[in-house]
């Protein structure tokens, strides 16, 4: 009924190209990775399935507001789950947003997680080759995480070796909550082995531990604290990995924590920093404080941002941060996604804007 | 200040909606129990498409243990951080303050005293003797 006589007025893309550092491509169905598998592995997929450290191994921990953690609006037009339809991504983000490059953060099938590692290995793979065909190769603006399996060092050593001659991929994806603290030397094989290959390690928020989010005691009631646990959780990534000297261990290791956001980071090196004073004995394997390890080895992406009551502080807690060490995302096709446009709600000045928004992610991930 | 006819009454049903464009902008117009209202279509928080959102009611509690939904379908919920805005109002609940969607005047007039907006001229004919929606913009 309604007719528009003139084309509605299309809101303008950030003019500065951006570099989005996390989203999430998804399956069709579980069936879209069978071409990867193996016959073995597709048995095994077809009989029994995953399963990762709860009872319901196929849910989400926690129960969302919205079907598939996804924006509401983020279903293509054919009714497949968000962020499973190229066409559509490039619609609705890629072109909507100036998106120069994004990289990749695969989430489904857990296969970091898996209590079989075997399968996990076999996951990894299947979806390592699936980003490859299916996204890599058909949008020229678009980078892989190889996905691998942290409890099954092995393997995951052999799919990071197996992946990084294609440029395409330019992150190891580790998933931050694991069987034991991430700095623990059972997964130093799977640091040394992306030093070798120059790749950073990316971990992204989330996962399932299989321990309360509540750190110790006992199951969070609602989503809204397990949502929240998801910055503690990067906390102890952090100071497991500096305290257990994994950064002594390998001097040229990176770290990038996607989707944490960041305004936590300042105070956690206050207080290590005057723990470290006082108890350093303790771990004279360090040489250096720990926040000159965190300013030098990790990188935050941005989503979802930090929302200070005076928009302005948040621009304090960045330079407290690094200006080098952010990195702009928006998590899409998620329901938390950050607008480029609308991000920030105080005027970013140069040059920190295009660090912040493509420079310091062209230069961890060596694009272009 | 003009107005614009955006549709029949009778096209949108109570607790549905409709998406519109006037003057190049997109407004959705909402029965709510009968009464008419419209919304701009951005979210004032990150500038989200507010009216693809779901309507919801409002969940109050005084004190823990207590719970009660209140005017359900009369609040439009962000389809993407979920900011909860009153349809009549276009006021935010979770930051009554700062954040208000703008909102638009809607009247109910009858056909035959209507200015033909310039987007609706095809249904404007075919629908005469019927009620039309009037936005205010």
């Amino acid at each position: 009924m309604n007719i528009a006589v003139r084309e509605p007025k299309v809101e303008q893309a950030t003019r500065l190209s951006i570099v989005d550092c996390d989203i999430h491509p998804n399956l069709r169905a579980g069936s879209d990775l069978k071409p990867y598998l193996s016959s073995r592995w597709q048995h095994h997929l077809e009989t029994y399935g995953g399963h990762i450290r709860q009872a319901l191994s196929e849910t989400l921990a926690y129960p969302r507001m919205t079907p598939d953690v996804a924006r509401r609006d983020a279903w293509p037009p054919s009714g497949a789950p968000p962020g499973s339809d190229l066409a559509f991504m490039r619609e609705q983000h890629l072109d909507a947003n100036g998106v120069e490059y994004c990289v990749l953060v695969p989430l489904r099938t857990g296969a970091g997680s898996q209590r079989n590692v075997e399968y996990g290995a076999a996951l990894a793979r299947a979806m390592n080759d699936w980003q490859a065909a299916e996204w890599l190769d058909k949008e020229k603006r678009l980078r892989g995480s190889i996905m691998v399996t942290p409890e099954y060092p092995e393997a995951a050593i052999a799919e990071i070796e197996r992946c990084a001659s294609n440029r395409g991929f330019v992150q190891v994806l580790l998933p931050p909550r694991t069987d034991e603290p991430s700095g623990r030397r059972r997964y130093w094989p799977v640091y040394e082995a992306a030093v070798a290959h120059n790749l950073p390690i990316g971990m992204h928020v989330g996962g399932i531990s299989g321990q309360p989010c509540t750190a110790g005691s006992g199951p969070a009631s609602y989503y809204i604290e397990e949502h929240h646990s998801l910055v503690p959780a990067m906390q102890a990534v952090i100071v497991s990995m500096v305290l257990e000297g994994v950064f002594e261990q390998f001097p040229t290791l990176r770290v990038a924590l996607i989707e944490g956001s960041f305004a936590w980071v300042p105070p956690l090196t206050w207080r290590l920093d005057k723990q470290w004073k006082r108890l350093r004995d303790e771990v004279p394997h360090l040489k250096r404080s720990p926040s000159e390890y965190i300013r030098e080895h990790f990188w935050f992406t941005t989503q979802p941002i930090d929302e200070p009551d005076r928009p302005q502080d948040l621009f304090d807690v960045m330079g407290w941060v690094g200006w080098d060490r952010l990195m702009f995302s928006t998590d899409y096709p998620h329901w938390d996604f950050d607008d480029p446009r609308y991000v920030f709600k105080a005027r970013l000045e140069e040059p920190a804007r295009t660090q912040l928004f493509s420079g310091n992610a062209k230069a961890l991930y060596g694009l272009e | 200040m003009s107005r614009h006819v955006v549709a029949n009454v009778g096209e949108i049903a109570p607790g549905s909606s409709k998406l519109v464009t006037v003057k190049g902008r997109e407004i959705g117009v909402f029965n709510i129990k009968g009464e008419f209202f419209a919304l701009a279509n951005k979210c004032p928080h990150e500038g989200a498409a507010l009216c693809r959102g779901k309507l919801v009611g409002l969940a109050l509690s005084d004190e823990p243990g207590q719970y009660r939904l209140t005017r359900q379908g009369e609040l439009l919920k962000c389809p993407w951080h979920g900011w909860e805005f009153d349809v009549r109002t276009g006021q935010s609940y979770c930051d009554p303050d700062n954040t208000y969607v703008r909102q638009y005047a809607v009247s109910v007039e009858p056909g035959s005293e209507l200015l033909k907006g310039p987007y609706v001229v095809e249904t404007f004919q075919v629908a005469v003797e019927e009620n039309y929606i009037v936005v205010e913009m």
